[in-house]
């Protein structure tokens, strides 16, 4: 395995249609809930340990080589929003065109025609790690770094933050995400046995209520 | 340690209940005040299997369609702080009230509702009172565990009254419906972190919905003290202090699923995957949640194209 | 990258020229420009020009969502069925250069919805003068300024002005009320392109969008030309 492709895997310029999504900040700066740094701390924090969980025991999952028909299956359970579900299978096609150009392998080819409108981007996330040649570690960081790095970036064009402190709130974020990771993965692993219930369903309301409300809007900057 | 109440014997109209005409907060406090009076004397009919380790109780409810078209209850029977009622029904449902008895979930406590409908039977189970997550003399956090089963053409409807998160309590509460194909569901739950102007306790409450064997929810929510990160800010509660989850299992709903709609800010319907559909909702207090909650159910009434009927 | 062609059953991975099913696809051509130098208003009589030889679609990245994809189906000049709009978070230019993988899905469901295509405009929402389209997202590009906007563009450059396949300077109308000098602006043109062509238009005037709709003619048969 190399660390390196970690590297390329997390980068935010990774072409797999990202920047095009806030992370449900959008919402929240319009709604007044993200005014500043400490609400995006905040904001980060609550999606990290609910919507960045799931989705980092997913990708673990995935990476593990449990079914990715099942643990798509489990993501929609843990989606309630169709407006999130949506989002997710967008960025999940997206991630999957990415991935096959750059790691070609028969399982990622195998999901592209299974999900060809796209399953749950963390399901295609843990594939791509494993083509990679990463473990189920690296996937669930970077799923959840993911949900926190996309949110930070566009609060920094919506509100015109300071880059510092974006980029701040992320690295005070760190050890959460270790922890984040560590459960993530243990649940992941649970998975063999116990099957896709194993896997945490941590949610935020506001999340799925305001990604509802933000689909609707006529004019917006960001995808969700 | 099981009590099988006679449905004539232990009829309860639920306006008799003390806190069930009560607002939420009103019915918070009175929980409060008569919460510790049920621990120490607990009822004769309801001896309370204490341990160390806290209370185990549990509830049992089946219904069953009767041949003449109603619902039969042939097993309803309750321990500790769980008593089911039968009520007076209306048609051809049954009706049971989760009452008085019930002082917990206290810490260490472990509580468990089982109700399971069988074939073509309808039964709506509601509570007299708010259920008051409380701390108790044993350390850790109590259980309270839901499981619903609901056969084909067979219908529940789960109404309690709202979970309440008192300071100083833990409280793990998972709740599982079942659902055959063709099975129907309507479920409310509520949850209110702290009584009037309290800190609450800690909460980690699950919610899942399985139609034939398919998960088409699962979510759980965890806040208060001790939970991780986040749950009170802008992504998660925001400082509301009440959220509530509607659920709606219709098998028409597979051919036609509800359209996603914003119900005002802080709740929207949304089609889940499969023939179901949910209200999320978050408010700031018990009333105006159970406002928003009930508006729902009434428009999803009106626009659902099933049969006939309050939804309620 | 060809890797499709030893799984022809999976969707196409980037700028592949052929379809999953091996058959040419669609040539695509993208339009950028500053803002307001009438790109939509040239996708639009592009649109009215070719629709009835050509099976088009357009796909618009917009700023704001949807504005530019809802002023061409104000305009009918398509079905709303070949009209798309993709979501750009606020960096247009990221959309078309950076990472197009929003793009190319949008490209792909409009074959799905409509059938195969001949052309696909794809318009990048009003950037600056950097901003150029991938070669993995198109086949060809034009860069629209308009006399407007300044004549002394063409002689900053830039890589839209110096390396699109047509640059067309637009509101040529316009330039004896903003005091642009049309000569200059061609002469300038010239220097900064060499030998790749130049269009100055007016949607106004009597000839309107002909020329362009010409030069995508051509590159539309010198595409098909290849299969």
């Amino acid at each position: 395995m190399s660390r390196a492709a970690l590297l390329v895997l997390a980068d935010g310029r990774f072409p797999a249609g990202g920047h095009a999504h806030s992370g449900g900040a959008e919402a929240a700066v319009r709604a007044g809930r993200i005014t500043g740094v400490a609400d995006l701390a905040d904001f980060c924090r609550g999606r990290l340990h609910t919507a960045g969980l799931v989705a980092a025991a997913l990708a673990g999952a995935a990476a593990l080589g449990r079914d990715p028909v099942e643990l798509d299956a489990a993501a929609d359970a843990r989606t309630p929003s169709p407006a999130l579900r949506l989002a997710a299978r967008k960025l999940g096609r997206q991630l999957m065109r990415a991935a096959r150009a750059t790691w070609p392998a028969p399982e990622l080819d195998a999901l592209a025609r299974e999900f060809p409108k796209g399953a749950h981007q963390p399901v295609v996330l843990g594939l791509t790690a494993r083509a990679a040649g990463l473990g189920p570690e690296e996937a669930a960081y970077c799923a959840a770094y993911e949900s926190v790095s996309g949110p930070a970036t566009a609060t920094v064009r919506l509100l015109s933050l300071d880059p510092f402190d974006a980029t701040a709130v992320l690295a005070r974020l760190a050890p959460e995400l270790d922890q984040v990771v560590e459960r993530a993965v243990a649940a992941a692993r649970r998975v063999a046995a116990e099957g896709v219930d194993a896997l945490p369903a941590c949610s935020a309301p506001l999340l799925e209520i305001a990604a509802e409300a933000h689909a609707a809007w006529p004019v917006r900057l960001f995808a969700s | 340690m099981t009590t099988a109440a006679s449905p004539q014997a232990a009829a309860v109209a639920p306006a008799t209940s003390p806190t069930a005409t009560l607002p939420p907060e009103a019915a918070s406090a009175a929980r409060a005040a008569t919460t510790t009076a049920v621990r120490a004397a607990p009822a004769a009919d309801a001896p309370q299997p204490t341990t160390s380790a806290g209370v185990r109780a549990t509830a049992r409810i089946v219904a069953r369609h009767d041949g003449r078209g109603g619902t039969a209850l042939p097993v309803l029977a309750g321990e500790g702080p769980l008593a089911p009622r039968r009520t007076r029904g209306s048609g051809a449902e049954a009706r049971v009230l989760l009452v008085g008895a019930m002082s917990g979930p206290l810490g260490g406590d472990r509580l468990t509702v089982d109700a399971r409908v069988e074939a073509g039977a309808r039964l709506r189970i509601g509570s007299a009172a708010a259920t008051i997550a409380l701390p108790g003399q044993v350390p850790g956090p109590a259980r309270y565990d839901v499981r619903l089963t609901v056969a084909d053409g067979g219908e529940l409807h789960w109404l309690p009254e709202q979970l309440i998160s008192a300071h100083g309590s833990d409280l793990y509460v998972t709740t599982r419906a079942d659902l055959a194909p063709t099975a129907r569901l309507v479920l409310r739950e509520e949850q209110v972190l702290g009584r009037a102007a309290e800190q609450p306790g800690r909460l980690t409450s699950r919610l899942a919905v399985r139609i034939g064997g398919r998960t088409v929810l699962d979510q759980e929510l965890a806040c208060g003290p001790g939970a991780p990160g986040g749950w009170d800010g802008p992504a998660v509660l925001a400082g509301h202090r009440a959220m509530g989850q509607l659920v709606l299992v219709r098998p028409e709903f597979a051919r036609a699923p509800v359209a996603a709609r914003v119900l005002g800010e802080g709740a929207a319907l949304v089609p889940l995957a499969g023939p179901a559909a949910l209200v999320s909702a978050v408010a700031p207090d018990a009333l105006r949640l159970r406002r928003l909650l009930d508006e729902a159910l009434t428009e999803l009434d009106r626009a659902c194209a099933g049969p006939p009927g309050d939804l309620r | 990258m060809h890797l499709d062609h030893s799984h022809p059953a999976t969707p196409a991975v980037s700028a592949d020229a052929h379809r999953p099913d091996g058959t040419r696809r669609a040539v695509r051509i993208g339009l950028g420009g500053p803002v307001g130098s009438g790109k939509t208003a040239t996708v639009a009589a592009l649109c009215r020009a070719l629709r009835d030889e050509l099976s088009l679609a357009v796909v618009t990245n917009d700023i704001y969502t949807r504005e530019d994809a809802e002023f061409l189906l104000r305009e009918a000049v398509l079905p709303p069925e070949r009209i798309t709009a993709v979501e750009t978070g606020a960096c247009p230019h990221t959309a078309i250069r950076d990472d197009i993988s929003a793009n190319l899905e949008a490209v792909e469901d409009l074959e799905d919805a409509v059938g195969p295509l001949d052309l696909i405009l794809l318009e990048s929402g009003g950037d600056n003068l950097t901003a150029t389209f991938s070669k993995g997202l198109v086949d060809a590009q034009i860069f629209v300024i308009d006399v407007a906007g300044g004549d002394d563009i063409p002689r900053k450059g830039g890589p839209g002005v110096t390396t699109a396949d047509l640059l067309v300077v637009n509101k040529t109308d316009l330039a004896p009320y903003v005091g642009s000098d049309l000569a200059r602006m061609a002469a300038d043109a010239k220097a900064a392109r060499g030998e790749l062509p130049v269009v100055f238009q007016s949607l106004r005037g009597e000839s309107g969008v002909a020329e362009v709709a010409g030069w995508v003619r051509q590159r539309h048969a010198a595409w098909t030309a290849q299969a």
